[in-house]
């Protein structure tokens, strides 16, 4: 085994994600073979590779720092679940 | 008149000169999608009162001699993950159903620049993850040469647009196959573009460093005249590249003498359905017989393309999802006792199982302990994988290979198996890899009647050579003439 359920649980809970017992289940099973599939890739000595994260040979892109038009706190709240006094409104963070 | 059957290079001409109105086009595409829409789905959202609006601006415009845009009055479908102010966008998913875009994103506002008016937003796998469009929220949509095909995905609804005629172009994005697997089930074209020719400002992200936007159309010239819009540097895309792009329509000569294009035999393996095998080695042929010169070439690390997509696609979705917490906007449960419960919940009841499928292997991979095993190999293999293409593309102008292993399959047909479903994307996913521009067009049928895709990939910013060598194909052949019935 690759992977446990209780390591899913624990990915789960690192990604906010809720799964049932069910979902639990089958997670289990499937990341399983995806990740024996993975491992093709030890077979390949990568040892004087560099990594690519990026295709094209761009570095940091910089703008200058200029005051531009951007979104009213209307528009930006127009898809809030819940909001109150102009702010986004959530559960109690703080005890 | 029927109109909704034409080309965008042939209505442009047709309404600018005055032949017919922006107004007849867009009503008769609609008239088109009210007919065919209940059987193939295509679409999550319409914007017919819209549309109308831009067609009477384009022929008010045209009306008073004003110049009215390089697509003036052309209905063009818009996939469901790029932003139309005022417009839901919803990526096919629960979490974002009642999500209306406060802005456009760029590629909007160039095509509303030169006229173009949009039908509406097309139906997807639930955040462009998926090979079928069978993961969407909103329900399946069917390959109108077989409604019990899939259409292939995840721009799915965008290619089925192009095949039923619902719409006269559309776009799509591609972050492993999701613009050509799907054109080449529908028997269309489409083209990934190179990584950074078109702005990816106000597409949702799914895989930052191999989503790229790009069209979808009934032909390789309105392939070329989509991207003449589309392919600009943006200031507001940081991966934007600044590079001018070339008048596309340019290449479109009928002439590959001299043309190099190699052939990778690691893209003829066992397991390739004989059909498409076929198409392919019959096109390979004809372009030959143009003038061409084969080559036969090798990209060595092919086969562990797979695998390393499906490791650095789901670890930057993983970390792009995160936004999606119930805070801002989208889904928010019902029912949660505290802030922690109500993230864990939103995104327990929003997503769907592909999507927390890949959010877990995403997370798997980038957390401690595993990130050197995984996400850091399979990014030195993908260094690898790109080095076996700029090795390539010293020896040839173009490489071939099919798009997909086999025509459109069944619906339902791989939906409980993962892994299968990940293998439909087995010919596309090193461009992406690589960063690289390729095309799927049409190049044949299966003995079911159901598409065959050809691929052309080119190097970096080379879509001229794709644009020269499928152009030469598609004018000495008839596959793109064909039309489901409906």
């Amino acid at each position: 085994m690759k992977i446990t359920k209780k390591e899913v649980e624990y990915v789960a809970r690192l990604a906010r994600l809720a799964l049932s017992e069910a979902e639990k289940e089958k997670m289990t099973a499937q990341l399983d073979s995806i990740l024996q599939y993975m491992d093709k890739l030890n077979s390949l000595d990568t040892k004087n590779v560099e990594p690519t994260s990026h295709v094209l040979p761009l570095n940091n892109v910089w703008r200058e720092d200029k005051v531009q038009p951007s979104l009213s706190r209307e528009e930006m709240l127009a898809n809030a679940p819940e909001q109150a006094e102009g702010f986004y409104k959530v559960k109690k963070v703080i005890e | 008149m029927d109109l909704f059957n034409l080309t965008a290079h042939e209505l442009t001409a047709k309404i600018k000169n005055k032949e017919v109105t922006s107004k007849e086009v867009t009503e008769n595409v609609f008239k088109r999608i009210e007919a065919v829409e209940p059987k193939v789905k295509a679409y999550v959202t319409l914007l017919k009162d819209k549309a109308l609006a831009q067609a009477a601006e384009v022929d008010a415009k045209i009306a008073a001699g004003k110049e009215a845009g390089l697509l003036a009055g052309i209905p063009i479908a818009i996939k469901d993950n790029m932003n139309i102010k005022g417009t839901k966008c919803t990526c096919s998913s629960k979490i974002l159903n009642n999500f209306i875009s406060p802005y456009n994103a760029t590629i909007i506002d160039l095509l509303s620049a030169e006229g173009a008016v949009f039908t509406g937003k097309t139906n997807m796998d639930e955040f462009a993850m998926g090979s079928s469009t069978e993961t969407s929220f909103f329900g399946k949509t069917f390959n109108p040469w077989n409604l019990q095909a899939i259409p292939g995905g995840s721009s799915g609804g965008s290619a089925a647009t192009m095949a039923a005629d619902e719409a006269i172009m559309a776009l799509g994005s591609d972050t492993g196959g999701s613009i050509r697997q799907p054109a080449s089930c529908c028997g269309i074209v489409g083209l990934k573009p190179t990584y950074g020719r078109v702005s990816r400002f106000g597409l949702v992200a799914f895989a930052s460093s191999l989503d790229q936007i790009g069209p979808l159309t009934k032909d390789v010239t309105d392939a070329a005249l989509l991207m003449n819009v589309i392919a600009k540097y943006d200031p507001k895309d940081s991966t934007s590249a600044n590079i001018l792009a070339p008048d596309y329509l340019k290449s479109l000569q009928n002439n590959v003498k001299g043309m190099k294009i190699g052939i990778p035999k690691e893209y003829f393996v066992e397991g390739m359905d004989k059909e498409v095998e076929k198409s392919v080695r019959e096109a390979i042929k004809l372009l030959e017989k143009l003038g061409a010169q084969i080559i036969e070439i090798s990209l060595p690390n092919t086969e562990y393309c797979l695998a390393v997509y499906y490791i650095l696609a789901p670890s930057e979705a993983s970390a792009n999802l995160a936004r999606y917490d119930g805070v801002k906007y989208g889904y928010r449960t019902p029912d949660a006792n505290d802030l922690l419960e109500q993230y864990e919940k939103t995104r327990g009841e929003g997503f769907g199982p592909e999507v927390k499928r890949r959010i877990m292997l995403g997370t798997y991979a980038l957390s401690s302990g595993y990130y050197d095993a995984y996400y850091l190999k399979a990014q030195k293999v993908r260094t690898m994988i790109k080095n076996d293409f700029e090795e390539a593309f010293k020896k040839v102008d173009v490489i071939i290979t099919p798009t997909a292993p086999s025509a459109a399959f069944k619906i339902g047909e791989k939906m409980d198996d993962p892994m299968q479903m990940y293998l439909s994307d087995i010919f596309t996913i090193s461009v992406n890899l690589a960063g690289i521009p390729a095309m799927s067009l049409p190049c044949g049928f299966t003995s079911q009647k159901m598409p065959i895709g050809l691929q052309v990939m080119a190097k970096h910013f080379n879509e001229e050579a794709i644009f020269r060598a499928a152009y030469t194909y598609e004018q000495n052949t008839n596959w793109h003439k064909e039309k489901p019935r409906l």
